[in-house]
């Protein structure tokens, strides 16, 4: 019997990192667009810079999202 | 094809009823945060998981062996031996699904196949080690991993968001969890339908009626396939209700938090082969993320439930499988008499099942856990869990059963399994 602390640490690390990123930056995508709503709303501008950052923070997002399903396919 | 033997379509048809109760055990484990925090309608969560579990079974086809092979030796291993633990797994599964514990399908089945291939063969063909490092230090690690990994991903993204709300927060963190769910059910789809289609393969080439190293048919895949997305489609609604209501309040927040860690636990261990149940992960991200809002309440009495079932599951199994291996061996007859005792069980825990139904309509009421809906933000579990304890069964049937159930459970299944064998 001997443990594979390795796979084991490394499965904890990977998960911590990969969790708390992505969802780092789907909440600031999140807080982009909101910010821009309220934005609009009050009719100032301002919020174009807001809403390119969002759609960055997504735009990694969804490459997650792709390789994740990379790893279920290969 | 040709020596398509009885006892060979006995244990395919088998395989896939346990294939199906894999399916609407584990529909849970994708779709519970998602249909609590009200992100998708049930109906449509379920169709969706089902669909991508079907995908998910075509994509890959190497087969995940991992339950046939390390744990017993094979050469120990008839199609009976195989039949005995399925119907452990199913029964464990079921009784499980009654009173509403999500637990690994994945343990139900290897405690059946070590408990039949025990009495097949004798403690000298398990292997222990393989024991420990497969089955025991996953079941530990998993809810710690993703619990961790919920907790503080739940805390970021309160801490970030504060300033988030309004339309375009509440579509975003929608979108993100049937994101993340989806892929949790992808990736269920591909380790656990393939997991049915190995244990047919090996069922299979044991009983002569495919060449050694085959790779499964192409009916296998299919059948396997259809057979798990008709179950996750049918939902485990009393599974989805305890993970999604049962263990914490689910916020969109957390909830997405929640399967975001879980997807990338479930994807993480799977790709650096430390394999993780499905189902210990979620469970863990939940309560991680239950921890992780201020305020938030992990209900622990739900959560100890949980972690008995978990440590009962192996054993349970093992113990229905061993009886029932012992009962095949007495020849055709006693591979029918658990094929009717199988049967009849099934049928019974469905009736069971319906004297309190939980579907589609009332997956999100709360009284389930004994909370009421209007209870769910007072401060303390304590009062909940006393108004549980109080409440009249009726009222709170699971909570009511739960109590009852879970100690019955490891002997339950035993005594029952042996009776044929006694009437010998």
């Amino acid at each position: 019997m001997n443990i594979d602390w390795a796979a084991l640490g490394s499965v904890f690390g990977v998960s911590l990192g990969a969790s708390v990123g992505l969802v780092a930056l789907f909440t600031l995508g999140i807080a982009g667009l909101s910010r821009r709503e309220r934005a609009v709303a009050q009719g100032s501008g301002g919020g174009a810079l807001a809403v390119t950052g969002a759609y960055a923070c997504f735009a990694a997002c969804a490459a997650a999202v792709a390789y994740g399903i990379y790893l279920i396919v290969a | 094809m040709e020596s398509f033997s009885l006892i060979l379509a006995i244990v395919v048809i088998t395989a896939l009823a346990f294939d199906f109760t894999n399916g609407f055990h584990d529909t849970a484990n994708a779709m519970a945060t998602t249909i609590s925090t009200g992100a998708l309608k049930p109906k449509v969560a379920v169709a969706m998981s089902a669909v991508l579990n079907l995908v998910g079974a075509f994509l890959s086809v190497e087969v995940a062996n991992t339950i046939s092979k390390g744990l017993v030796d094979e050469s120990g291993i008839r199609p009976e031996v195989i039949f005995a633990a399925l119907v452990g797994a199913i029964l464990w599964n079921l009784l499980t699904w009654l009173v509403g514990l999500p637990s690994s399908s994945s343990h139900a089945l290897m405690g059946g196949l070590i408990g039949a291939t025990v009495a097949s063969a004798g403690f000298g063909a398990v292997h222990g080690g393989a024991l420990i490092t497969k089955v025991l230090i996953p079941a530990i690690a998993a809810p710690l991993v993703a619990g961790i990994a919920a907790l503080f991903a739940t805390r970021l993204t309160y801490s970030l968001g504060k300033k988030s709300d309004g339309r375009a927060a509440e579509k975003g963190h929608r979108v993100g969890q049937i994101a993340s769910a989806g892929l949790v059910s992808l990736a269920h789809g591909t380790n656990d339908a393939q997991k049915t289609m190995g244990i047919i393969t090996l069922a299979l080439i044991t009983g002569g009626a495919l060449a050694p190293g085959s790779n499964p048919p192409v009916w296998v895949i299919v059948s396997a396939g259809l057979a798990i997305a008709i179950g996750t489609y049918l939902g485990g609604w009393r599974i989805i209700r305890t993970m999604g209501k049962g263990l914490t309040d689910l916020q969109p927040q957390q909830g997405f938090a929640a399967q975001t860690s879980a997807a990338t636990a479930i994807l993480a261990s799977s790709h650096l082969g430390f394999s993780l149940s499905t189902t210990h992960v979620v469970s863990g991200s939940v309560m991680g993320a239950g921890l992780g809002r201020k305020g938030g309440v992990v209900r622990w009495s739900t959560a100890t439930r949980m972690f008995v079932a978990w440590g009962l599951t192996l054993p349970a199994a093992a113990l229905v499988g061993a009886g029932a291996e012992a009962v095949t061996r007495l020849g055709s007859w006693g591979t029918a008499a658990v094929a009717v005792f199988l049967v009849a069980s099934s049928a019974a825990i469905w009736k069971i099942s319906r004297r309190e139904v939980v579907d589609h309509t009332n997956v999100n009421d709360t009284h389930a856990d004994g909370t009421p809906a209007d209870g769910a933000e007072e401060p303390a579990g304590v009062i909940t869990q006393a108004m549980a304890a109080v409440t009249p069964p009726p009222a709170s049937p699971v909570a009511g059963d739960l109590t009852v159930t879970i100690p019955a459970q490891a002997s339950a299944p035993a005594p029952a399994a042996t009776p044929p064998a006694a009437a010998v």
